[in-house]
């Protein structure tokens, strides 16, 4: 289980996240929501390491494993898909995903699988990654991510600026990634999408929790409130 | 005529040197983005190196090197893991600022150990031989430092484009935070760099302690040469440094034809005017 206990990060002077408290089960999804600034991205950056945390501040099963490095985080299997996808323009759709994997952990997910799978990745797999539409951008970065073979899939803002065809095929590769017993953290814009594709929920504001719960029950109305926190 | 073809060819002899000192400028500037102004005092720390390794086993300079270019690399990987990190990603001040001070201190310790006399690698027959080709006479010890410095820069180039170290590097350089995402352990990554950049000075100190005498502040000088050679490719171009070395060289030969002391002046001119032509290099994208 991967949990962060009572977390508080900052940014320079700005402190962003306020004794944060989440937990996310092995094979479940948990989706945050909250608009910008609530501190989703942070959260999801701390857990990685690329923003300073006390050791205690996250827990994988039980064990302290707060501020060590990103490469440390995967050796663990808690991986990183970063918002606004951030490929690598110098290198090829190959390269970006092989770099992944030989730095990543051996598993079922591979380059050659994903590249069986998706076939447009495996015919752009020799052109410069950012040469691809947004979409495929995504699935690249996803795949990224799943080369690593990481029990704890953290997803930022994948469908962000996205066109709904290109959505639902980022989602499709995300569900196989779930039905293989990947847990995966959710930021996503769309409610709504949130809600349907996850187990659990976080409504974040200003650095804290403010509503959580099953995402099959939830209440749509206290979900708005809590977004817009009116 | 051909007294020319021998200057042009002696010129770009030396300018493969030359692009051999730029090519460790041109990784750090690439991958780390940093310009190390001790880069030049680095080359003439090698060089003396291996003038003690020489003395004191009784070998020539180029067995010297087998102990001089690990002993290299430890220093440049030492140093980057000790000293430049700390400064690497911080915009382009602060390591400025840094390996000028470092700079000083070279001289200053080179001084004090060896004194300011200027010495010279003695390679005995082997600098002296030369052969003829075409009427045209080629000295042995330039052609071989050209197939080494064109060597070494084959395999540098093979590597970033196929190799995982280079998929690393091009990675690192275009955005460290993200490379850090997918396992990447830049810190020790830039120390293999440095390590591998002090690596190819030590080769290139050998064959230009051979070439020509040093002295502790000849330092400056060589990261001068070595600058232009990278600013005239183009940054971040590896074979750009290259031909940047290249053409240094040449109009450094053809100037001191000329006139025996303007050859500094010559090549420091042509720099001058490649890049106002072309102020992003000769092989450089443009701005971005």
């Amino acid at each position: 289980m991967l949990r962060t206990d009572r977390l508080d990060a900052y940014y320079g002077l700005f402190q962003a996240l306020f004794g944060f408290t989440f937990e996310v089960r092995p094979g479940e999804t948990v989706a945050l929501i909250g608009s910008n600034g609530a501190g989703k991205s942070t959260l999801l950056r701390s857990i990685v390491g690329s923003v300073r945390t006390r050791p205690d501040g996250v827990l994988l099963d039980g064990r302290p494993v707060g501020g060590d490095p990103e490469r440390k985080q995967l050796d663990r299997g808690i991986a990183l898909v970063p918002e606004g996808r951030r490929l690598f323009p110098s290198l090829t759709v190959r390269e970006n995903l092989q770099l992944a994997m030989r730095n990543g952990r051996k598993g079922p997910w591979t380059v050659e699988r994903l590249m069986k799978e998706f076939p447009v990745m495996e015919a752009f797999q020799h052109r410069p990654a950012t040469a691809l539409s947004g979409g495929q951008q995504q699935l690249v970065a996803l795949s990224r991510a799943l080369v690593c073979n990481p029990d704890y899939l953290l997803c930022d803002e994948i469908s962000l600026g996205l066109s709904p065809v290109a959505v639902n095929e980022v989602y499709q590769l995300l569900g196989r990634a779930r039905r293989d017993g990947l847990a995966v953290v959710l930021v996503e814009q769309n409610v709504k999408r949130a809600l349907s594709e996850s187990d659990r929920f976080y409504c974040i504001q200003k650095g804290r929790v403010v509503l959580q719960g099953s995402s099959e029950h939830a209440d749509h109305a206290q979900v708005a409130q809590a977004y817009f926190g009116i | 005529m051909q007294a020319l073809i021998e200057t042009i060819a002696g010129g770009l002899m030396l300018g493969a040197l030359y692009a051999l000192f730029g090519l460790g400028l041109s990784l750090s500037l690439g991958v780390m983005k940093m310009i190390n102004i001790a880069h030049g005092d680095l080359i003439v720390l090698g060089a003396y190196l291996c003038s003690t390794v020489m003395q004191l086993l009784g070998i020539g300079p180029f067995v010297s090197l087998l102990a001089v270019i690990p002993m290299m690399f430890v220093i440049g990987y030492g140093l980057q893991r000790v000293l430049l990190n700390r400064v690497v990603g911080r915009g382009a001040l602060s390591p400025l600022l840094l390996t000028f001070g470092l700079s000083i201190v070279l001289q200053n310790i080179l001084q004090e150990v060896y004194t300011a006399d200027t010495r010279s690698l003695q390679a005995g027959e082997f600098a002296l031989q030369g052969f003829d080709l075409g009427g045209v006479s080629i000295g042995l010890l330039p052609l071989v430092s050209t197939v080494i410095s064109v060597a070494i820069f084959a395999g540098t180039s093979w590597l970033i484009g196929h190799s995982h170290l280079g998929r690393q590097a091009r990675a690192v350089a275009d955005d460290p935070g993200t490379a850090r995402l997918v396992g990447v352990n830049d810190r020790n990554f830039f120390a293999l760099v440095t390590g591998f950049v002090l690596a190819v000075i030590a080769l290139a100190s050998v064959m230009y302690g051979i070439r020509t005498p040093f002295s502790p502040t000849a330092g400056p000088e060589r990261l001068l040469y070595s600058f232009e050679a990278v600013v005239l490719g183009g940054l971040g171009n590896v074979w750009g440094t290259f031909v940047g070395g290249l053409i240094i060289g040449v109009a450094q030969l053809l100037g001191a034809k000329v006139s025996s002391g303007l050859g500094p002046f010559f090549g420091h001119l042509v720099f001058l005017v490649a890049l106002l032509a072309r102020p992003q290099g000769l092989f450089g994208k443009g701005s971005r």
